[in-house]
C-alpha cells in the first residue's frame, strides 16, 4: 500500500512558493542594484584614487584652484589632471559633523531621558510631536534660516571689525562659519538620536528599575545607571544614524558653511569658531553642473566613493553594536 | 524567663523617607533635563513660528498660480507654479515606485524571509540605502541616466545624453522613501499575532492569499505611515533634485508627446527653488524663497500630521 504522500511524489508547485520566488528576485533586484552603485562609483572613482595615492587624503595646495585645473584639463585637447588633495574638505567634513555629533549627543540624551522617565504627561505630549516635526524639516529650509537668520546674526553681532581685519589678507569673515554650520546640524540631527535614543531606553525591563528604586537609589541615579547603561548600544546605534545623517549633508551645508575650500586652524583662538570651510557633501553638489568634464567626474566621484565607504561602514558599526542587545533580550 | 520576653521600650525610629534623597548633583542634572527639553520645544516653535511669519507677509495666492519668469526684481519673477507641480509629480512617481516595491520587501522578510543569509543581507542593505548620502544615490542617477540603454528617458542632444529627467529624479528619489517604507511594512506585519495566520490556514487559505487579503489590510494604518513619511522625506529632498532634475526654472518638456514629454523633461521643486533664490543660490530672491519655503514646510507638516492620524488609527486595532 503505497503511503498517501507517495502518490503526489512530485508536488506542484504551489501559490505560496511562487508568491516566495517573486518576491525573492524582486529583493535580490534591490541588492543588484545596491551591488551596482557599489562597484560602479568605485570604478569610476579608481582614476582619481590611482593618480593621487594616499595624498588624495592629505593636503597641499589650494583645493579650489586644484578643482578648476581639473575641470579645465577636461577639455579634449588637454591632457587630464588629477592632482587633487582633499585634507581642507575632509578636515571641514570632521569638524562639523564631529561638533554638532558631540553636542548633539550630550543634548539628546538628557531630552530622551526627560521625555521617556521625568516629564510630565503634557510636556510628554508635547516633546514627542515637536521631535517628529523637527525631524522631518526639509534640508533646504534649515539651510534658508541659517543663511538668512544665523549667518547674519553672527556675521554683524559676533565678529568684531578688528577680528574681521585680522585674517582679510587669507579669508574673509562674514558669518558663513563653522559655528553657523555647527549649530544647525546639531539641531538637524538631535531629532533623529532624540527618537532612537528613547524607544532604546523605553525598552529597557521595568522590573531592572524597580529593583534599583527598591534598594533606595532615587530615580535620578536609577535611571543613569540602570536604563542608560543598558542601552549603551542603543545610544552607539543613534550616534551612527546621525553621523551617517551629518556626513551626507550636502544642502544645508553648502549654503551655510561658507563654500570656500579652506581648513579652518584651530590655532587661530576665537577666529577658528568663524571659519569658512566647505565638506565633501557640498563640494559635489557645488560642482555637480561639471560632470560633463571626464577628470572632474571621476573626482567627483572619488568623493562620492569616500562618503559611500564611510557611510558602509557606519551601518556596519550599528549593526555590530546592537548585537549584545539580542543576549538581554531587549529590542531597540 | 519573662526578664528576657521584657525588653526596653525603645522609642520608634522615625519611618525611613519614603522618597530617596536627591543630591544638588541629581537635582541640577534634572534641572538641565528640563532646561534642555524646553529649548527643544523652543527651537521648533522659533522656526515654525518664523517661517509662518514670513510666510503671512510673502505668500500672495497668485503666486501659486503664477509661472516662474526671468526678471530683475522680486516682482516680476512670477511665482512658483511649475516648482509646486513639480514636487506633486516628483512625490507622485517617486512613491508609485517606493510603495510596491517597499511593500513586496517587507512582505518578503517579514512572512518568507528565506534562506536566512538573504533575509540578513537584505536587512543590512535596506539599513545601508537609509544610511547612503543622498547626493550619492544622485551621482550614480547620473551614471546610469545617462548611460545608452536608459538614455531615452532623458533629453539626449548630438550624441549627449544630459540624464536629466523626471524618471531619473523619481527613480532615485525612490529609494529614500524605500527604507522608511520597508521598516513600516516590517512593524505592521509584525504587530500582527501568528495566530490570526494561523486562523486563516485553518479555513483553507494559501499563505499568499493570507498577506493580500488578511496581513496587509490589517497593517494598512502603519503602511499608510510609513508612505507619508517617505513621502515627506522625498518632497524635502534637494541634492537628487538639483543634479538629476536638472533645476530648471519653468518645466522644459523634450518632444511633443503630451505627458511623456513633460517627465522626460527638466523642471524644479519647492526645494529646489528655495535651494536657487536664497541668497546662496542664483536667483537671490529671500522673499520667494521664504514663502516657497513656507509653503513646502506647510505640505510636510501636513504629512506628518496625516501620519500620525494613520498611526493612531493602527492602534486602534487591538489583538487579543
Amino acid at each position: 500500500v503505497a503511503a498517501p504522500h507517495l502518490l503526489h511524489d512530485r508536488p506542484r508547485r504551489g501559490p505560496d512558493e511562487r508568491a516566495g520566488l517573486w518576491l525573492g528576485a524582486l529583493v535580490c533586484a534591490v541588492l543588484a542594484f545596491v551591488l551596482a552603485m557599489l562597484v560602479f562609483v568605485t570604478r569610476e572613482a579608481w582614476p582619481s584614487f590611482h593618480a593621487n595615492g594616499l595624498h588624495w587624503f592629505g593636503s597641499g595646495g589650494d583645493v579650489d584652484r586644484q578643482i578648476q585645473a581639473i575641470f579645465t584639463s577636461g577639455d579634449l585637447r588637454r591632457t587630464p589632471v588629477y592632482t587633487f588633495h582633499a585634507w581642507p574638505l575632509i578636515w571641514s567634513t570632521l569638524l562639523i559633523t564631529g561638533g554638532a555629533v558631540v553636542i548633539a549627543f550630550v543634548g539628546s540624551l538628557f531630552v530622551a531621558v526627560f521625555l521617556v522617565e521625568f516629564a510630565p504627561p503634557w510636556m510628554r505630549a508635547v516633546l514627542q510631536p515637536v521631535v517628529r516635526l523637527l525631524a522631518s524639516v526639509p534640508s533646504v529650509v534649515y539651510g534658508l534660516l541659517g543663511v538668512l537668520v544665523v549667518v547674519p546674526f553672527i556675521g554683524n553681532h559676533l565678529i568684531s571689525e578688528p577680528q574681521k581685519a585680522s585674517v582679510a589678507h587669507v579669508i574673509s569673515l562674514s558669518g558663513y562659519s563653522l559655528l553657523a554650520a555647527v549649530l544647525i546640524l546639531t539641531v538637524m540631527i538631535s531629532p533623529i538620536m532624540v527618537a532612537v535614543f528613547s524607544d532604546g531606553l523605553r525598552a529597557v525591563p521595568r522590573g531592572w528599575l524597580e529593583g534599583s528604586l527598591a534598594l533606595g537609589i532615587n530615580e535620578w541615579r536609577t535611571f543613569w545607571k540602570i536604563a542608560v547603561r543598558t542601552a549603551r548600544p542603543v545610544l552607539v546605534a543613534g550616534t551612527v544614524l546621525a553621523i551617517a545623517r551629518a556626513l551626507g549633508e550636502a544642502i544645508m551645508l553648502a549654503m551655510v558653511s561658507g563654500a570656500v575650500g579652506f581648513a579652518p586652524k584651530p590655532q587661530d583662538g576665537l577666529i577658528f569658531f568663524f571659519e569658512p570651510s566647505r565638506p565633501l557633501a557640498a563640494t559635489i553638489l557645488t560642482n555637480a553642473e561639471e560632470l560633463t568634464s571626464p577628470p572632474m567626474r571621476d573626482t567627483l566621484f572619488a568623493i562620492a566613493a569616500v562618503l559611500l565607504f564611510s557611510a558602509v561602514m557606519l551601518s556596519f558599526t550599528g549593526w555590530a553594536v546592537k548585537q549584545p542587545m539580542k543576549r538581554y533580550g531587549v529590542r531597540a | 524567663v519573662s526578664a528576657v520576653l521584657e525588653r526596653p521600650t525603645v522609642e520608634p525610629k522615625a519611618p525611613p523617607p519614603l522618597r530617596a534623597p536627591w543630591r544638588l548633583r541629581d537635582r541640577v542634572g534634572l534641572g538641565l533635563a528640563w532646561g534642555l527639553g524646553l529649548l527643544f520645544c523652543a527651537i521648533t516653535a522659533a522656526i515654525v513660528g518664523y517661517l509662518l511669519l514670513q510666510g503671512l507677509r510673502y505668500v500672495r495666492p497668485s503666486l501659486l498660480t503664477t509661472h516662474p519668469a526671468a526678471g530683475f526684481g522680486e516682482a516680476d519673477t512670477g511665482g512658483f507654479l511649475d516648482p509646486l507641480v513639480g514636487t506633486v509629480i516628483v512625490g507622485a512617481m517617486a512613491m508609485a515606485i517606493a510603495l510596491p516595491l517597499g511593500i513586496a520587501f517587507g512582505v518578503w522578510l517579514s512572512e518568507w524571509g528565506r534562506p536566512f543569509g538573504l533575509a540578513r543581507l537584505a536587512e543590512s542593505t535596506v539599513e545601508m540605502i537609509a544610511g547612503t548620502p543622498s547626493i550619492v544615490l544622485a551621482l550614480f542617477g547620473a551614471l546610469i541616466f545617462q548611460s545608452g540603454p536608459l538614455g531615452f528617458l532623458s533629453r539626449t542632444a548630438g550624441g549627449v545624453t544630459f540624464g536629466r529627467s523626471f524618471f531619473a529624479a523619481a527613480a532615485m528619489l525612490s529609494l529614500v522613501a524605500l527604507p522608511l517604507v520597508v521598516a513600516s511594512v516590517r512593524e505592521g506585519l509584525q504587530a500582527i499575532p501568528g495566530h490570526v495566520r494561523e486562523a486563516s490556514y485553518a479555513v483553507g487559505k494559501t499563505k499568499a492569499t493570507t498577506v493580500r487579503r488578511i496581513l496587509l489590510p490589517a497593517a494598512r494604518p502603519q503602511i499608510v505611515t510609513g508612505a507619508m513619511l517617505g513621502l515627506g522625506r522625498v518632497i524635502g529632498d534637494t541634492a537628487i533634485v538639483v543634479v538629476l532634475l536638472g533645476a530648471t526654472m519653468r518645466m522644459d518638456p523634450v518632444g511633443h508627446t503630451p505627458v511623456l514629454s513633460s517627465l522626460r523633461g527638466t523642471g524644479s521643486t519647492l526645494t529646489t527653488y528655495v535651494f536657487q533664490n536664497a541668497p546662496t543660490g542664483e536667483g537671490n530672491q529671500p522673499h520667494k524663497a521664504y514663502a516657497a519655503a513656507f509653503v513646502l514646510l506647510m505640505i510636510v507638516l501636513g504629512l506628518n500630521v496625516a501620519a500620525g492620524l494613520a498611526g493612531r488609527r493602527g492602534k486602534a486595532l487591538r489583538w487579543t
